[in-house]
């Protein structure tokens, strides 16, 4: 009963396409149809272009005229479609952003027209907390070699993580959708992607930092910069050969900035991670430890010559 | 119900039995948390006291006495309190946006009842940590609550896991995973 189910959903997707480009026509049977896994423009879209799938509002007037009802912003279902992944599709996408190949566009080869929130909203989740407990981890393990460096569990680390990861995960995708959708005009081929597919492959860009953050407990400087550096790359070129296919047919000004503009935000949160949360060792050795200091967070890196008293 | 139909203001008449009534249930949840079967009795009569008092036993017990830097302490109350409520509502709305069959209360109750082994292992902690600080003092508090903290995945898998079908199971497992791992943590780093 679930297949049945899963196919009828898969019929809805299609569906859409062939209504918003023909608005009056009734959908056709699955059966003598792909497997709901092959591609689906190749059965559905003679032109070959995706400009069917442009906005959500098209999308939503379509399903509005297979339906009868419109699944309101306001009613759970409408969340719901949302959340419509298997642990396999989920564990794939993973594998997907982990892996980037040139000319493979994530949205294209594994969202695949299903977004969905559920591994955004996770793998954030758990990089603000990973990013919390290993940082914390560090000023442990940094105690056990020399115990004069005081240990707090320094709780509101997790406040400032969670805040800053999801910040990036929701503005940036955000702002770069309605960029692409004030840009809309100059492309002829391709329509831009939704905004839950820009959040979509953002949030699952971010899952390679999760191994990284814990990597970054081994205390060898070199070794940080080496897998900091391994995973920006990794994830800005998932990133990038997901954006390509976008921004290819605009000018070519637009389009350096805009990729560079999105790998530069990329750099700049993996950096930031690594300031805050991560302080190089031997200068917070040097932190002086007597009591008029000034009420800054425990660690935060300040390249303060050491004072005379600590001389 | 009759119990509850006794009149107030008779206070020969009027016996505690509505309350022993609830603590009896609480109690036989307790139980059922402590030695996870495959039964009904968390989803079926689900209650918020037992979470309740859980919550507030835990985000008490990891106060700090003295009055620190406020930016070198552990979580403040409202900080525990807001994790363990929020994350809760959040597993139990994933859970049902995955297409769970299980009511917004019942997850919550299974949820905070499952909070109790790490409770023990708190208490275990704050024992622990009264004898002399060292590497044997912090082995032993890591294998308490690595233990209890299985324990509590375990118990709430046993409950939840019925509920959800069976391609996504894992997706529904995780955030409970990651919910008692994280207050694990605060346990494990509670240092008064």
């Amino acid at each position: 009963m679930a297949a049945a189910d899963e196919l009828a959903f898969h019929e809805f997707e299609e569906a859409t396409n062939l209504l918003a480009e023909t608005p009056n026509v009734t959908t056709v049977s699955r059966s003598d149809q792909r497997p709901p896994e092959g591609h689906v423009a190749v059965a559905v879209d003679p032109g070959g272009s995706y400009g069917a799938e442009d906005e959500v509002e098209s999308d939503k007037t379509a399903l509005l005229q297979e339906q009868q009802q419109q699944p309101g912003f306001w009613t759970f279902s409408y969340y719901q479609s949302f959340f419509d992944v298997d642990t396999s599709q989920v564990l794939d996408r993973i594998k997907g952003s982990l892996l980037p190949r040139p000319g493979h566009s994530f949205v294209r080869h594994h969202l695949r027209n299903r977004p969905d929130l559920y591994g955004p909203f996770w793998i954030c989740a758990t990089l603000a907390f990973v990013l919390a407990i290993t940082g914390n981890l560090t000023v442990v393990l940094a105690q056990r070699t020399d115990p004069s460096i005081h240990y707090s569990p320094q709780f509101h680390k997790v406040t400032v993580a969670g805040i800053t990861i999801y910040c990036y995960a929701w503005l940036v995708p955000l702002a770069l959708w309605a960029f692409l959708q004030w840009r809309k005009g100059v492309r002829e081929r391709m329509g831009p992607y939704t905004f839950l597919e820009t959040v979509c492959f953002y949030g699952y860009s971010l899952f390679i930092f999760i191994p990284t953050v814990v990597l970054w407990l081994i205390p060898v400087p070199w070794l940080q910069w080496l897998f900091g550096a391994l995973a920006l790359a990794l994830s800005a070129a998932g990133l990038v050969f997901t954006l390509w296919p976008i921004v290819r047919e605009d000018t070519r000004l637009v389009a350096s900035v805009l990729l560079s503009a999105v790998v530069l935000l990329h750099a700049l949160l993996a950096m930031g991670c690594k300031f805050y949360f991560f302080q190089p060792l031997p200068l917070e050795h040097m932190a002086p430890t007597h009591q008029n200091t000034p009420p800054h967070p425990h660690g935060v890196l300040t390249p303060t010559p050491p004072r005379p008293t600590t001389a | 119900m009759a119990e509850a139909a006794e009149s107030p203001g008779d206070p020969r008449t009027t016996s505690p039995r509505p309350l022993m009534r609830d603590l009896k249930a609480v109690g036989k949840k307790f139980m059922h948390v402590l030695y996870p079967r495959k039964s009904n009795t968390l989803l079926r009569d689900w209650d918020l006291w037992g979470p309740l008092v859980l919550c507030v036993t835990l985000a008490l017990m990891l106060q700090r006495g003295s009055a620190d830097n406020e930016n070198d302490g552990g979580p403040q109350f409202a900080e525990v309190f807001v994790i363990i409520w929020f994350g809760a509502v959040t597993i139990t709305l994933n859970s049902k946006l995955l297409g769970g069959n299980i009511s917004f209360f019942q997850s919550l109750c299974v949820l905070g009842y499952c909070i109790l082994p790490l409770t023990v292992a708190l208490l275990v902690c704050r024992l622990v940590l009264l004898a002399k600080p060292g590497p044997i003092n912090f082995i032993v508090r890591l294998f308490v609550v690595i233990v209890m903290f299985a324990w509590s995945i375990v118990a709430s898998t046993a409950f939840l896991a019925d509920s959800q079908p069976p391609n996504r199971k894992a997706l529904a497992i995780y955030p409970v995973f990651l919910f008692y791992f994280v207050i694990s943590w605060m346990i494990l780093t509670f240092a008064p």
